[in-house]
């Protein structure tokens, strides 16, 4: 146990003590061993939840909560626990079997984390995204520990002769307390796996009070010491025994098609030894290839080189026009004119009419690259009608079906090893880049690489969607709102897996559109129509972004326009502590969670900007040219405000003092990770506020890498950010962590700079908009 | 035949002399710490060191670096426990983790040169690596960790 010896000299750990865990290297000999916990006997049990519902069982597959899945206890007492998520840096490889080890009073030190392979049908649910996998997995992974518990206790009173009500599992063995006898779990494993799975709803779990490892925060990731080494195993790292290296030449227009190619000079580099035709699906391609041109080398350095030496005569199709300065054009006057009424509430019309004073703000943001560090790459060994892959992907099981119905192989017949990944951000949810390995490794009878480059990353992503929102708020004379009309018109996500797409799915508008917790009688949100013409994904936090950017930012216009403080102003918005009723939407999406486990609960989203203003020190005096904002915005069920203290210099120079975000995310696991996804989520956030566009010109994106698609680094990064965690009601189910840190940034920054300058930024990035 | 001490190692490569060093270390020789991020020495993810100079491997080709010694993460401390390493482990710095190796050679570089550094050198010379999780304020942590003694 390491303890940091100085922590008052670092910055934003003032009062946080650190444990390091001790290596576990030398004790992991001997494992994979077959005498273990007996994995036979297939046993599927369907999610009972004692305290609360969650929306796990509607994911596909749903959850499975079988201990002989999930858990092998070796002989020599190691114990075995499956992380059947994906580890993009959420820190869950660790989390979800801590939770195991917590509940079946497993030594930490003697646990070995597993990564499953994609399996839904075996492990439940894998798709690693929406800040879901603690929320969906706290009782699932607590069952599964209890019900291994429960096993090696019955395996030890058994042994005895005595009731196993007399028996007591505690740290790594099993106890008989009166006569002072005591078996290692490593002695019980045999017998423990011949015991029946008990009844998962007869389960007793752990009171929260004696809990070892949950809540505390004091064990490090598992792949700590191999990330500082340099062997932890990410995607780019897969080598097998006669890989080739592939990089491809892409259509550079969303629809393109490969009409010929001239692979004379690629072939003469040295190295390359293949040139060929990679298929590619029509658009809207879900997640497909694009299709295109495959250099095969025997080195990735000479793939490039390779490719750069092709000539390729591409057809640019119907997205040939797509040109952002129009495009923004086209979505500010969609934005003008009523659109699609997704909520109503009042008569928002006549109440703007009657208003005393109108305010309009009308915000724009343009697409982001996600630029995870690990560009997209996969592995695929193609052996007859078996595949083999190893790539970083957040949706193994979704990848393992697209790759089946590709070959139109049997699942089967496709094994999905998902290695680290180097981030993912949403981008490696789409399996595009596998299935490309995959066809080449069948075309080439050989495994096959497929890297792409930094430019193809930023070129060929599934960009976040590109948006404008036109908020108009009514006001009576004293002040207070009483009309609040929301027009968002943004491409869909949906346009990716189906034409003619022009509004956004329910799961887009209900990330910070129609669930807007404001107390206003006349309220309307509104989505007019827009057409896609690239690819549009996922993007940690999603619509949440564009949205809590324009309302918050409103919150801020308002103050200014009544003459009152932002975060009083922000709390009169919010209004009484109640449950938000959306009775007027036809399909009110909730994050996929039921409303009455996970409502919008205003009195939380209250107590979050009273918390961050109270330990941010909201209304502090600070320097000249100095200014605080602040914002609030409940996403992923999760509950965040953040403040931001900024300066800008005379020249237009943007410092980022300090930031404090209190996040409530109910019930939690590990706050040492919590603490770190929002100190990334503030920096993410900054990187999208300054810098993050992506632009279409002749329908190609004009930009390629970090030199043209900047992203904050550590000169300009916030010199302080502070995280506070609320401590949740005792019963508040977990809810969303990953995301949910992101989108109050960018408006608690504008808003700031709006106090330190008095310029109101409408459009991101900031780009050189305070340069004057 | 191009010959480099890699890790204390002889190699030796008789392919394109042009080849950046960084698909030489990762491809021909197996040495996967080394991390590909952008390919135009904007991001530091392949961050190496060549007699004490911390280098990007993406653009250095392999005929730079002959007859010299050059250091990957893999080849920093026999061990791994040199105190960046301890450091970066203490304060539990990365997410992802996939920047690391690549900071931690920077930051080693930076230490070598600067003992110690003040936040604002931190912060300064560490401002070519990029970390897209944002880990920037544990790096920081990090080296100052290690330039006052773990």
């Amino acid at each position: 146990m390491n303890i940091v010896t100085n922590p008052q000299k670092l910055r934003g750990f003032e009062k946080q003590i650190k444990v390091e865990k001790i290596s576990r290297r030398g004790i992991l000999k001997g494992l994979g061993v077959a005498g273990g916990l007996v994995l036979a006997a297939p046993l599927m049990s369907r999610q009972a939840f004692a305290a609360y519902q969650t929306g796990a069982s509607k994911m596909p597959h749903g959850v499975v909560v079988n201990p002989r899945v999930f858990v092998a206890i070796a002989p020599d007492g190691i114990v075995t626990i499956i992380g059947h998520r994906a580890e993009l840096g959420t820190g869950v490889r660790t989390s979800l079997p801590l939770i195991v080890a917590e509940e079946m009073e497993a030594d930490w030190t003697r646990v070995k984390v597993k990564q499953a392979y994609g399996d839904e049908a075996k492990f439940g649910n894998q798709d690693t995204d929406g800040s879901r996998s603690t929320r969906h997995y706290l009782i699932p992974m607590r069952q599964i520990g209890a019900a291994a518990r429960v096993m090696l206790e019955s395996a030890a009173a058994r042994r005895w002769g005595v009731p196993v009500t007399e028996v007591r599992a505690q740290n790594h063995e099993v106890v008989h307390a009166s006569s002072g006898r005591r078996l290692g779990f490593g002695e019980l494993a045999e017998d423990a796996a011949k015991q029946s799975v008990p009844s998962i709803d007869a389960l007793k779990l752990k009171d929260a009070k004696n809990f070892r490892y949950l809540g505390k925060g004091e064990v490090s990731i598992v792949d700590l010491r191999d990330i500082t080494v340099g062997t932890a195993h990410y995607g780019i790292d897969t080598r097998l025994p006669g890989m080739k290296y592939a990089v491809i030449a892409r259509p550079p227009v969303t629809g393109g098609k490969l009409v010929s190619f001239d692979a004379a000079d690629a072939l003469k580099v040295s190295g390359v030894e293949k040139v060929l035709e990679v298929k590619g699906w029509p658009w809207p391609s879900k997640f497909q290839p694009l299709g295109g041109v495959a250099v095969i080398a025997r080195n990735t350095g000479a793939a490039i080189k390779g490719r750069d030496a092709l000539k390729v005569v591409w057809e640019d199709g119907a997205n040939a026009s797509y040109d952002s300065v129009a495009y923004r054009k086209q979505l500010e006057e969609a934005a003008r004119k009523p659109g699609l009424v997704v909520r109503t509430e009042g008569d928002v019309n006549a109440a703007l009419k009657g208003a005393y004073k109108v305010v309009v703000g009308e915000y724009y943001m343009p697409h982001l690259a996600h630029v995870s560090m690990e560009p997209p790459v996969a592995v695929a060994d193609v052996k007859g009608d078996k595949v083999e892959v190893w790539a970083p992907v957040q949706s193994p099981g979704g990848t393992r079906e697209d790759v089946a119905k590709t070959l139109g192989i049997p699942e089967d017949n496709v094994t999905v090893n998902v290695t680290l990944l180097g981030g993912g951000f949403g981008r490696k949810s789409k399996c595009d880049f596998v299935i490309e390995a995959v066809l080449l490794s069948k075309a080439i009878g050989a495994p096959v690489k497929v890297q792409w480059t930094r430019e193809d990353d930023v070129q060929h992503d599934f960009l976040h969607t590109v948006s404008v929102e036109h908020i108009e708020a009514g006001l009576d004379k004293s002040g207070k709102v009483i009309a609040w009309r929301h027009r968002s018109v943004a491409p869909s996500i949906a346009s990716t897996f189906a034409a003619n797409v022009v509004h956004q799915a329910p799961f887009e508008l209900g990330m910070g559109l129609i669930d807007v917790p404001f107390e206003v009688a006349n309220l309307q949100c509104e989505n007019p129509e827009a057409a896609a013409h690239t690819r549009i994904g996922w993007f940690r936090s999603v619509s949440n972004i564009p949205r809590a950017f324009a309302v918050q930012s409103m919150v801020g216009e308002l103050a200014h326009a009544t003459n009152r403080d932002q975060k009083e102003m922000l709390l009169d918005l919010i209004g009484s502590p109640r449950i938000v009723k959306l009775d007027s939407v036809k399909d009110p999406w909730n994050y996929g969670e039921p409303y009455g486990s996970y409502p919008i609960d205003t009195a939380r989203l209250l107590r979050v900007v009273e918390v961050v203003a109270d330990k941010g020190k909201w209304g502090r005096s600070v320097p000249k040219g100095h200014g605080l904002g602040i914002a609030a915005h409940r996403s992923f069920v999760s509950y965040i405000a953040t403040i931001v203290e900024v300066s800008v210099d005379d020249k237009g120079k943007l410092t980022v003092h300090q930031v404090d975000t209190a996040i409530d995310c109910g019930t939690y696991v590990n706050p040492e990770r919590i603490q770190s996804q929002i100190e990334g989520a503030a920096i993410m956030g900054l990187s999208l506020a300054k810098y993050g566009e992506v632009t279409f010109k002749n329908g190609k994106v004009e930009q390629g890498n970090f030199d043209t698609f900047p992203v904050i680094r550590m000169d300009e990064s916030p010199i302080v950010t502070h995280v506070h965690i609320v401590p949740p009601d005792s019963d508040a189910p977990p809810s969303g962590v990953g995301e949910p840190g992101v989108p109050p940034f960018a408006p608690a920054l504008t808003n700031a700079i709006f106090a330190a300058t008095g310029k109101r930024i409408r459009a991101l990035p900031i780009g050189k908009q305070l340069e004057t | 035949m191009i010959k480099i001490k890699i890790n204390g190692q002889d190699q030796a490569w008789d392919g394109d002399p042009d080849l950046p060093l960084l698909w030489l270390l990762r491809d021909e020789i197996g040495l996967t710490g080394t991390k590909f991020g952008c390919g135009q020495a904007l991001c530091g993810a392949c961050t190496v060191i060549v007699d004490k100079q911390a280098v990007r491997a993406c653009v250095t080709s392999v005929s730079d670096v002959a007859d010299r010694e050059v250091t990957t993460i893999e080849g920093l401390d026999p061990t791994g426990d040199h105190p960046v390493q301890k450091a970066w482990r203490q304060v539990n710095v990365p997410q992802c983790g996939y920047c690391q190796s690549g900071q931690i050679m920077q930051a080693v570089a930076l230490l070598t040169e600067n003992p110690k550094p003040t936040h604002d050198q931190i912060r300064e010379a560490m401002a070519g690596n990029i970390c897209r999780c944002g880990c920037y304020q544990r790096i920081e942590n990090a080296v100052h960790l290690a330039s006052t003694g773990v």
